[in-house]
């Protein structure tokens, strides 16, 4: 069956032209090698020596982060090394400690960096002191001679030019662990790379590319000449929807008090403001930060390093009720005429469920119910709501779930219904739980930025998603790429109703016994919600906020959109355990900020002038 | 299939035997040089190459014993079987410095795309057979060899490994040159494709490239490929005339040189033994080649001859621009040198090319 022929002439013939092919080919490589290593043999011999020939990185200048005027929030500068060559130095002990002198080192630092020199491939440079002084800088360069293999390296250093203003969000840098290296070969040791907020999510883009040179050095590590040079990319450009101005006032409103603002434009998501107090210093982090400032940020109560915007989940309260006020009137539960009588407490079952006015409030509609806050009210229209429905309304308004900003690790709140019950709890909703639901109590919590983006839909009937970067520029100032608006959701509700819920939050501010007067601002009608959410209850009625013990008073909530008539911007305000009600706490926060920003457009037009 | 008969045991292909065994003596010489650490005799990649080595020859032995022209009948398994490994390296492969290779078994890996290269070539013999050295080859006919290199290629380039990509290719190109893809065709497509391939890719912008060169090659450190480059040139000219003595190579001990034990093994070699050493090395590989294109001249077949000079060009091509790339005249790409570059996958498919080529060999008077 195998045919059995010879091989045929034409396939033999072209075998002889590949051997000579072949022959030619290996000739060629001799010839490389003769080249090499008689006719430059002995150049390049005197090259191997001490390897002369070393590649030296040229750490790329990380991007910076700029407000949405372009105002630069964070930067890189040069900051001046010394680092050293053991294989360089002739008495490395010796070198070290002539060093030490020079940079005022101590003992310990010495015997650190002679650790660090042990135990690492050869000739590679060893880090002695980090962020000279311009003193420092000039001792060694004029000492040359007395410290062989020692040099001066530029690498670029984080800068936070605000300090602690937006430190949550911006994050901060920090030297690649080794399960960072381990994760991904784009590192190597000793590269800076984000470690939270902006800087890590943006870690790629902000990084750059880094370059290098291959440079002939002498016997005693000097450079001698460039063979070679990659020159690094600078990373992109960050712009951030965050307006500066605002971001400090809102700051400077909360003052000492611990909580957080979020500040949105409604028409397009963007954040305006978000703070989270109290702050800190990113700068601190700067080249690892220092045992003892770790343990003070890790040990405070008040717990600085954790981004409340976002992650805090508290009980929204009363400011829940502009969702059931919604649901409500487009369910028909009730109309805009509907009067339900407030005698200052609800009886259900065998329980009182009471109006935060122990005195009631009498007969109301929905507005006065919103502008004076009446739980009764709520109490009664959230029992004929029943809570599948007032949840469906508030995962309408984005609450139950993360808004989906570019930040990690951001939290859901809880909106609860009879199916997440029986997940969560294995048991069955019982009646007595609609209530407190009803007035943004019990199960539900939220998280200030999940307000501020419910309160903006309410103002124009449709959620965008959280949007904190417009764009990335590159160094030279073009634009990489433009993140857009985007649309997550609209309200399926009537307009008439909207405006109703609207018209009732108006009324809060406006109207003389509305319960959020202090958020007002001169010539702008503020149209907001007061929430004070309870922590735990309380077994008599404290006289005094100030006789409960801290962390057991309540949280107080404002949530607003201005102007009224034609929204701009939505904000939310928490403080958490505050000295009284959202009213009174709460309210004059989100009047200072709204004031900044309705200010500020006088000075400088509008902020919008981002593409929608 | 593996009776032994006299008449074959009495037609060993002995020189390239000699050869083969003579590069492998080498290999393992230079890699426990490469390896050497103070206070070691041997290192562990001394010993494991060893044990792969000796696990080759095995491979070899049966290579040769069974008889070849059964690849008529199953040389499209072998093929297959192979593509399978390469797409099962795809799914579950073993990740390591940025691609994945391997597949695991137990205690060893193996790198799917060495035996690659031997299952094309065998598919191509199989496929080329029939019509090779006869009538002009008509373009028609070339279909079925393009697509039968472009299914591993594109896996292999997924993992990603341009290097055996590259070297995958120039062997095909190479089995159809000699099987009489006519020598004008390939001159208007060299004129044609040639000055295409720069143009467009000026045309691309810089990050472009950049993306398409990381790749390919997620290894190539911009820096780095120049750098190993710099670092590999002076260790091969510092050998000189006649090197710097064995295990007395400096910059390979200072660990200057990259993946001084895999792709650079040359540097080693070189300047340890300088240019007499390596005119001698290159000599082996001059006549193990040259030994293999007259085995194929001489084979019983046509499926011998293209199967054979299949083989010897993937040694003549890894060995090309291996030393080409250490040298500094051809970019670096991941090639390994035959029989001197750890890798025990590699040394286990060459043993087992080696095999192949004794076996066609030793049936070049069968009926």
């Amino acid at each position: 069956m195998f045919g059995s022929h010879e091989v045929p002439v034409d396939l033999r013939r072209r075998l002889v032209y590949a051997s000579a092919a072949a022959s030619f080919a290996l000739l060629l490589l001799v010839l490389r090698l003769w080249w090499l290593q008689i006719l430059h043999g002995e150049d390049l011999a005197a090259l191997s020596e001490n390897n002369r020939i070393r590649l030296r990185r040229i750490t790329a200048t990380r991007g910076r982060i700029v407000d949405r005027r372009g105002r630069v929030l964070v930067e890189s500068e040069a900051s001046y090394d010394a680092v050293l060559v053991p294989e360089d130095t002739k008495d490395l002990e010796g070198t070290v400690e002539i060093l030490a002198h020079y940079l005022g080192q101590s003992a310990a630092d010495t015997t650190a960096v002679l650790e660090r020199a042990s135990g690492r491939p050869r000739f590679q440079e060893v880090l002695v002191k980090r962020d000279l002084s311009f003193e420092e800088v000039v001792a060694i360069e004029t000492h040359q001679t007395e410290l062989p293999g020692v040099s001066v390296r530029v690498t670029p250093k984080r800068l936070y030019r605000e300090g602690v203003t937006l430190a949550h969000v911006l994050g901060y840098t920090g030297e690649v662990s080794r399960e960072d290296l381990k994760r991904s070969n784009r590192y190597r040791g000793g590269d800076l790379i984000g470690k939270s907020g902006l800087e890590q999510i943006f870690d790629e883009q902000l990084r750059g590319v880094n370059g290098g040179r291959h440079v002939e050095v002498d016997a005693v590590g000097r450079e001698i000449r460039v063979l070679d040079k990659v020159d690094a990319a600078a990373g992109n450009t960050l712009v951030l929807s965050v307006d500066l101005d605002l971001q400090r006032s809102a700051e400077q409103a909360l003052g000492e008090q611990v909580g957080a603002v979020v500040m949105l434009d409604p028409r397009n998501g963007d954040v305006l403001a978000m703070a989270s107090q109290p702050s800190f210093d990113p700068n601190l982090f700067n080249g690892g930060i220092r045992s003892e400032d770790w343990k003070q940020l890790i040990g405070n109560i008040r717990k600085p390093m954790t981004q409340r915007a976002f992650r805090g989940q508290y009980p929204p309260g009363s400011t829940f009720k502009l969702v059931v006020a919604a649901a409500a009137l487009q369910e028909g539960v009730i109309n805009p005429f509907t009067k339900i009588g407030c005698s200052g407490s609800h009886r259900l079952g065998r329980r009182d469920f009471r109006c935060w006015r122990r005195g009631g409030h009498g007969q109301m509609t929905v507005i006065d119910a919103l502008a004076q806050s009446c739980d009764v009210f709520f109490y009664q229209v959230g029992q004929k709501l029943g809570v599948d429905t007032i949840a469906k309304y508030a995962r309408m308004f984005g609450m139950g779930e993360p808004t989906g900003i570019v930040l990690g690790h951001e939290k859901g709140g809880v909106i609860p219904d009879r199916h997440w019950k029986r997940e969560r709890l294995k048991e069955p909703w019982y009646p007595g739980e609609t209530l407190p639901v009803a007035i943004g109590q019990g199960y539900v919590t939220a998280t200030p930025l999940q307000m501020a983006h419910a309160v903006g839909a309410l103002a124009v009937g449709e959620r965008y998603r959280p949007r904190l970067v417009l764009r990335l520029e590159d160094a030279g100032g073009d634009v990489v790429e433009s993140i857009p608006a985007e649309l997550v959701g609209e309200l399926e509700i009537k307009g008439g109703v909207l405006d109703e819920v609207r018209h009732g939050l108006l009324e809060v501010v406006q109207h003389p016994r509305g319960t959020g007067k202090r958020a007002a601002v001169e010539g702008i009608a503020v149209a907001g919600k007061t929430g004070t959410s309870q922590v735990v209850t309380l077994a008599a009625d404290p006289k005094d906020s100030k006789d409960v013990p801290w962390n057991q008073r309540d949280h107080a909530w404002f949530v607003a959109f201005a102007p009224a008539a034609e929204p701009e911007v939505a904000i939310a305000v928490l403080v958490e355990h505050a000295d009284g009600g959202g009213g009174k706490v709460a309210a004059p926060v989100a009047g200072a900020v709204l004031e900044e920003y309705f200010r500020m457009q006088l000075d400088f037009g509008p902020v919008r002038y981002a593409e929608n | 299939m593996l009776r032994i008969d006299r008449r074959l045991v009495a037609n060993i292909e002995w020189p390239l035997l000699l050869l083969t065994l003579l590069l492998v003596g080498c290999g393992l010489m230079t890699i426990l040089s490469a390896t050497y650490q103070e206070g070691q005799p041997f290192s562990t990649h001394f010993v494991k190459q060893s044990i792969w080595a000796v696990a080759g020859l095995v491979a070899l032995l049966v290579a040769m014993f069974f008889d070849y022209r059964l690849l008529h009948r199953y040389g499209y398994v072998v093929y297959v079987v192979s593509v399978l490994s390469l797409v099962l390296v795809n799914i579950a492969g073993i990740r390591g410095g940025g691609a994945q290779r391997w597949i695991g078994l137990g205690p060893v890996s193996l790198q799917p795309s060495e035996f690659a290269k031997i299952a094309v070539v065998v598919v191509l013999a199989t496929n080329l057979a029939r019509w090779a050295g006869g009538s002009r080859l008509a373009i028609g006919r070339l279909l079925a060899p393009i697509a039968l290199f472009a299914v591993p290629a594109f896996l292999i380039l997924r993992q990603p490994d341009l290097g055996t990509v590259i070297l995958i290719g120039l062997v095909a190109f190479s089995v159809l040159l000699v099987a009489g893809l006519p020598l004008r065709l390939v001159l208007i497509a060299a004129l044609v494709v040639g000055p295409a391939l720069p143009f467009g890719w000026q045309h691309l912008k810089p990050y472009q490239q950049k993306r398409i060169v990381s790749f390919l090659n997620p290894q190539a450190d911009p820096l780095g490929a120049g750098y190993h480059t710099h670092q590999s040139k002076i260790a091969i000219g510092s050998g000189m005339v006649h090197g710097k003595g064995y295990l007395q190579g400096t910059q390979n001990s200072l660990h200057f040189l990259p993946e001084q034990h895999t792709d650079f093994v040359f540097s080693v070699f070189a300047e340890e033994w300088g240019f007499v050493g390596s005119a001698l090395l290159l000599l082996l590989y001059a006549a193990l080649i040259l030994r293999g294109f007259v085995i194929a001249g001489k084979a019983k077949d046509n499926l011998g001859a293209l199967l054979v000079a299949g083989l010897t060009a993937t040694v003549f091509w890894q060995v090309v621009i291996n030393i080409a790339m250490t040298s500094g005249a051809l970019p670096v790409v991941g090639i390994t040198l035959p029989f001197l570059s750890y890798g025990g996958s590699s040394l286990l498919a060459l043993l087992t090319s080696i095999g192949l080529m004794m076996n066609v060999s030793m049936r070049r008077h069968a009926y």
